[in-house]
């Protein structure tokens, strides 16, 4: 397609321009339109992860779930989205105005920034970047600062006490997140999703989630607490906090919180897949096994790549209809306690078995 | 041409995001202008082609030391703060050293070396890989000074421990 485009956009812009400018111009313009389509096709997923997270969550307590909205419920999203749209903007008298306007914009861009790194199928990344894996954990460290400052700047007790938790939460289980990814950083010796996940399809079983078992759980749990969501959702505990953060937030302010909570399980169950599940990829086995699936061109495999992100998806949802809240020392001792001196292990042990297998480098 | 004009870019707008750190009166602005500051250091990094100093700077100085920056000013009572001075009573004697010293880096100038190449050129970096590179040069070349800079942040947290246990029990 950016062949295509190339070869219809240079000719006209050259004249214009001259051949350097031009070649830019052509490149910028396929980002651009990369980015919308990226950004685009990820509300769309967000929108529909609300609905099925009610399904599912419906259907778990015995419930149906929306059903009123379009044929079984399918436009509730929709007319959710149109009527935060809509709704009044409050801003509370105490709250520090221009912080208080930043911080769901800082929450809601590094989420949507993330989404540059993944590479969603063979090839197809909007910045395939050598420190993929560290650029993810460094906008998921900025988007903490969207929470804490939407905490203090509204001027109220639960926004802060929120926003408060939040912030420990976040420093806490990023650490144990960041150090579960080394194992698979060891394994896969880059930093690069795409080049995780290629190493990952030449390994035996296919999957690093198996020889990885100790860091993908250490993953697993840090991925609830990164996102704030049950069991670990304190910072916007609604039975002791009010909404915890977002409490004086209203309208689209509210939703880009919404909206950035969602893109961000989204991005969390698409690093699971990428460095745990094999990410567009099926194990060798069983390509083998039906040789056809080889000749299929490479945006098929997509599919894989959503089937495992929901899968990951389904958990979070599985998991929040299931277990109780946490308490806040219990919080902090799994993850202080128990994650990240198991990360700890998992690496060590992972360095260890390369060595033996490979031989010093 | 390019060159100069980002370098210009990030050098002009780190100066300016210092002086509204220091200057602004409610200190949570302040770490907010840090948090962009931070971000401009990881784009002059990134702009050296160094991408992992780049992330590292993010993550570390933005994603841990900042939030930790910012839940001490948080949890100030920020009413006074505001009220009070802004700068120490002191301030005229650090502004006449810092004078000094910028004297002296300007004359220092002058005698300005540049020093040998070395075998990492922007090249074989690309082609190594930011990361692979400085792996390797931290775990062989330099590893004792690595393990002394990982003794000494050892030794500040042991002290932080006993500072702290020793609170309780009083």
């Amino acid at each position: 397609m950016t062949e295509m485009l190339a070869s219809f956009l240079i000719p006209l812009l050259m004249p214009l321009l001259g051949r350097e400018i031009a070649d830019m111009a052509v490149n910028i313009i396929v980002i651009l339109i990369q980015i919308a389509v990226v950004i685009g096709v990820t509300l769309l997923h967000v929108a529909y992860a609300t609905y099925w997270e009610r399904k599912v969550i419906g259907h778990m307590q015995l419930r149906l779930g929306p059903r009123e909205v379009g044929p079984f419920g399918l436009l509730q999203p929709i007319a959710d989205g149109v009527k935060l749209f809509f709704k009044e903007d409050i801003i509370p008298a105490t709250a520090d105005k221009p912080i208080f306007y930043l911080a769901p914009v800082i929450f809601f861009a590094s989420a949507l920034t993330s989404l540059s790194v993944l590479p969603f199928f063979d090839g197809f990344a909007v910045a395939n970047i050598n420190i993929g894996l560290l650029f993810l954990l460094a906008m998921s460290s900025l988007g903490a600062y969207g929470i804490v400052m939407a905490g203090w700047s509204s001027g109220s007790k639960y926004s802060f006490l929120g926003g408060l938790r939040a912030a420990s939460q976040v420093i806490s289980y990023e650490i144990a997140m960041g150090l579960s990814l080394v194992g698979v950083m060891i394994m896969a010796g880059s930093l690069n999703l795409t080049e995780i996940v290629r190493a990952q399809h030449e390994y035996p079983v296919g999957l690093y989630a198996v020889p990885q078992i100790l860091g993908f759980f250490v993953f697993f749990v840090a991925m609830f607490a990164e996102t704030n969501r049950l069991p670990f959702d304190l910072p916007e505990a609604e039975s002791e906090l009010v909404a915890g953060y977002f409490t004086e937030y209203s309208g689209f302010r509210f939703a880009m919180f919404f909206l950035g909570e969602y893109t961000g399980m989204l991005i969390m169950s698409s690093i699971g897949a990428l460095c745990f599940l094999g990410g567009w990829t099926l194990p060798g086995f069983i390509m083998k096994a039906l040789p056809f699936l080889s000749s299929l061109p490479p945006f098929v495999w997509v599919i894989v790549f959503l089937a495992k992100v929901y899968f990951f998806m389904f958990l979070y949802y599985w998991v929040r209809a299931t277990l109780p809240r946490y308490r806040y020392d219990q919080l902090m001792n799994i993850g202080w306690k128990v994650l990240i001196p198991l990360a700890l292990v998992n690496i060590v042990v992972t360095g260890l078995a390369k060595i033996w297998f490979r031989g010093m480098p | 041409m390019l060159q100069q004009l980002f370098f210009a870019y990030y050098a002009v707008m780190i100066v300016l995001l210092s002086l509204l750190v220091v200057t602004r009166r409610n200190p949570v602005h302040s770490v907010m202008w840090m948090l962009l500051l931070f971000f401009h250091i990881a784009g002059l990094y990134l702009f050296l082609n160094a991408e992992f100093i780049a992330a590292i700077q993010v993550i570390v100085y933005a994603g841990a030391i900042l939030v930790l920056f910012l839940f001490v000013v948080l949890l100030l009572n920020l009413k006074e703060e505001i009220a009070g001075r802004r700068f120490a009573g002191s301030w005229p004697a650090g502004l006449f050293v810092s004078g000094l010293l910028f004297i002296a880096v300007t004359l220092a100038l002058g005698s300005y070396v540049q020093g040998p190449v070395g075998k990492y050129s922007i090249d074989v970096i690309r082609s190594e890989t930011h990361t692979k590179a400085l792996g390797t040069l931290l775990y062989t070349e330099y590893l004792f000074p690595f393990e002394i800079a990982s003794l000494i942040l050892l030794v500040a947290v042991v002290g932080a421990i006993v500072l702290a246990k020793r609170k309780l029990r009083s």
